[in-house]
């Protein structure tokens, strides 16, 4: 089943079509990796479709249901959540207190919230640093405090932006391995990484974006032949 | 999993029991202190200390919980003040109803002036809402109705009277009608701080983006809590009317009203329930004793010694005195 639906979407600010008539659907309980150089449109093709931009063009449908226009509350209202590539955690709180945020979309009760918020942060690992402040926290903690406050509002589809970017070398397994664990929960998962062997790892489904374009869409083995991808992005990529 | 276990096992609070019974004997100490022979000086200090906590503390929910700098908070002191006035001169009304009269015309004005105005950010929302409130003292200078820029005389009773709630033989019942609104109010943000919507107004406060990725209406809690702020800070300017009994433009919408309880806020510690209370029991005294001591309105001497201390606390204390105090006395206790 089709969880989200992209339709010609476009948006070009001024001059620059930093998203060009992208048009991709996302299956239930998969993974799609989004690759592409720096500036192919990438990060702001997560905002269009999460709201914190307004697309000029184009259809989202998620469920069937058109979100294009609505805000970013609605859409996360909605079963969408999502990371950032530039972090954003609420530095002065604790991990417990980001996660908690995540927690009242559906508990009311503060004691529930907690407790909830608490497996959460257990499930990425991190029950030792809940008492912590975010800005206490590594880079690589910080990303796992995001993946568990947007896990939190319980979201169908979730958006994670370069989730091994700016990390040292050792914590990228780790983070790996937490997002096949975040696919075992049935959570639809959009990635955009850096990180071709991780894509090629994880994702069911590739989508390969350069210069706002939309340059291939398909299985990982497909995705590292198609002479497209080669020239523009991968290389003399090898598999292995 | 033995982890989880013991995580959730913990109190939802890092309850001290000291500080509680501190807190508590602090408590029973300001109920008892006018027993103990309070003269008419230090009741009003004490007055004036509560009061400008509450206003603070009123400032705090906007600036310090939901991260927007108002500079013109003013305005809704001079609307508590003004409600009770005119509705007690006009029809008679207890002081004791206009004040939620007061409260509930600050929430509307919030509201109005909260829609447009809280789409702008940083710098131009604080320019705006000082704007905001030196027009409220333009508009009030020139409205008849509520005598203009003579004010409002509030006619006096023969007699002490609760239900016009004036005292003129002692300031002892002022001073338990200040505390009681000073408590209630401390507690109500208390609890604010520690609900599902203090949560969310600190997500708003601070990172907008990552709030509304958590379902959060960024514009909607934005002007929850400037109604919020704007409902604590009206009652205070109900009873200063009935403690002076005359109110004027000058007075009650002053715009240094609106820099005191930042400053109140910022000396003590901005997004902390306690800061207010530390702020103003520091400033006020200095107000008061300069005001003593140099006459008049304090020859000036009060405004210079808050800018030192604010440039002081800036540089050394950014986080206010509160921070003086470990974390883990007043906060959840960390785990290393």
């Amino acid at each position: 089943m089709t969880i989200l639906s992209v339709e010609n979407l476009s948006k070009a600010f001024g001059g620059i079509k930093a998203n060009n008539d992208i048009t991709f659907n996302v299956d239930q309980g998969s993974i799609l990796g989004i690759i592409g150089p720096n500036g192919a449109g990438k990060s702001t093709l997560f905002d269009l479709i999460t709201g914190y931009t307004k697309a000029d063009s184009g259809k989202v449908e998620f469920f069937e249901k058109n979100i294009f226009g609505l805000s970013p509350d609605k859409i996360s209202n909605l079963g969408v959540g999502r990371t950032f590539q530039k972090l954003k955690p609420f530095a002065d709180q604790t991990l417990l207190e980001n996660v908690m945020i995540g927690a009242f979309v559906k508990e009311q009760n503060i004691k529930k919230a907690r407790d909830k918020a608490l497996e959460i942060i257990d499930f990425v690992d991190l029950i030792e640093k809940r008492h912590h402040f975010a800005k206490e926290l590594s880079t690589g903690q910080r990303k796992r405090l995001e993946m568990a406050r947007a896990m939190a509002i319980e979201p169908k589809l979730l958006l994670m932006d370069e989730v091994t970017g700016g990390v040292d070398q050792k914590t990228i397994p780790g983070l790996v391995e937490l997002i096949k664990k975040l696919k075992k929960t049935g959570v639809t998962i959009i990635t955009i990484e850096h990180n071709i062997n991780i894509i090629m790892e994880i994702s069911d489904n590739v989508l390969a974006l350069d210069q706002g374009k939309s340059i291939a869409f398909g299985p990982p083995k497909e995705i590292q032949k198609n002479k497209e991808v080669i020239d523009s992005y991968l290389g003399t990529f090898d598999a292995a | 999993m033995d982890k989880l276990i013991a995580a959730k096992s913990e109190p939802l609070w890092n309850t001290n029991n000291k500080v509680i019974s501190i807190i508590g004997g602090l408590v029973v100490l300001l109920f008892a202190l006018p027993l103990v022979g309070l003269n008419s000086f230090y009741l009003h200090l004490f007055i004036m200390i509560f009061m400008h906590a509450v206003m603070a503390q009123s400032w705090n929910v906007i600036a310090g919980f939901s991260g927007q700098i108002s500079l013109g908070h003013g305005a809704f002191f001079g609307i508590g003040a003004y409600a009770t006035s005119f509705f007690y001169m006009e029809y008679g009304i207890t002081p004791w109803v206009s004040i939620l009269f007061g409260m509930f015309i600050s929430g509307v004005f919030a509201v109005l002036i909260g829609i447009p105005m809280l789409r702008l950010s940083g710098h131009y929302f604080a320019i705006a809402t000082l704007l905001i409130g030196i027009s409220f003292q333009v508009v009030f200078q020139r409205w008849d109705l509520v005598g203009a820029a003579s004010g409002l005389w509030v006619t006096m009773t023969p007699e002490d009277s609760w239900i016009a709630l004036q005292f003129h033989s002692s300031k002892v019942p002022y001073y338990y009608i200040f505390l009681f609104f000073f408590l209630i109010s401390f507690f109500a943000v208390w609890v604010l701080s520690r609900s599902k919507l203090g949560y969310r107004l600190r997500a708003v406060r601070d990172d907008p983006q990552a709030a509304s990725s958590l379902c959060i209406n960024v514009a909607n809690y934005k002007i929850i809590a400037y109604v919020i702020s704007a409902m604590i800070m009206a009652p205070m300017g109900s009873l200063f009317a009935q403690y002076i009994l005359i109110i004027d433009p000058d007075r009650v919408f002053n715009i240094e009203i609106s820099i005191i309880v930042l400053l109140i806020t910022v000396l003590g510690g901005i997004g902390n329930v306690w800061g207010p209370i530390i702020g103003a029991s520091i400033l006020i005294p200095i107000s008061e004793y300069s005001r003593i001591y140099l006459g008049g309105t304090g020859g000036a001497v009060d405004l210079i010694l808050y800018g030192l201390i604010l440039m002081i606390i800036c540089v050394f204390r950014p986080n206010g005195l509160i921070s003086f105090i470990p974390k883990n006395i007043l906060e959840r206790k960390k785990q290393r």
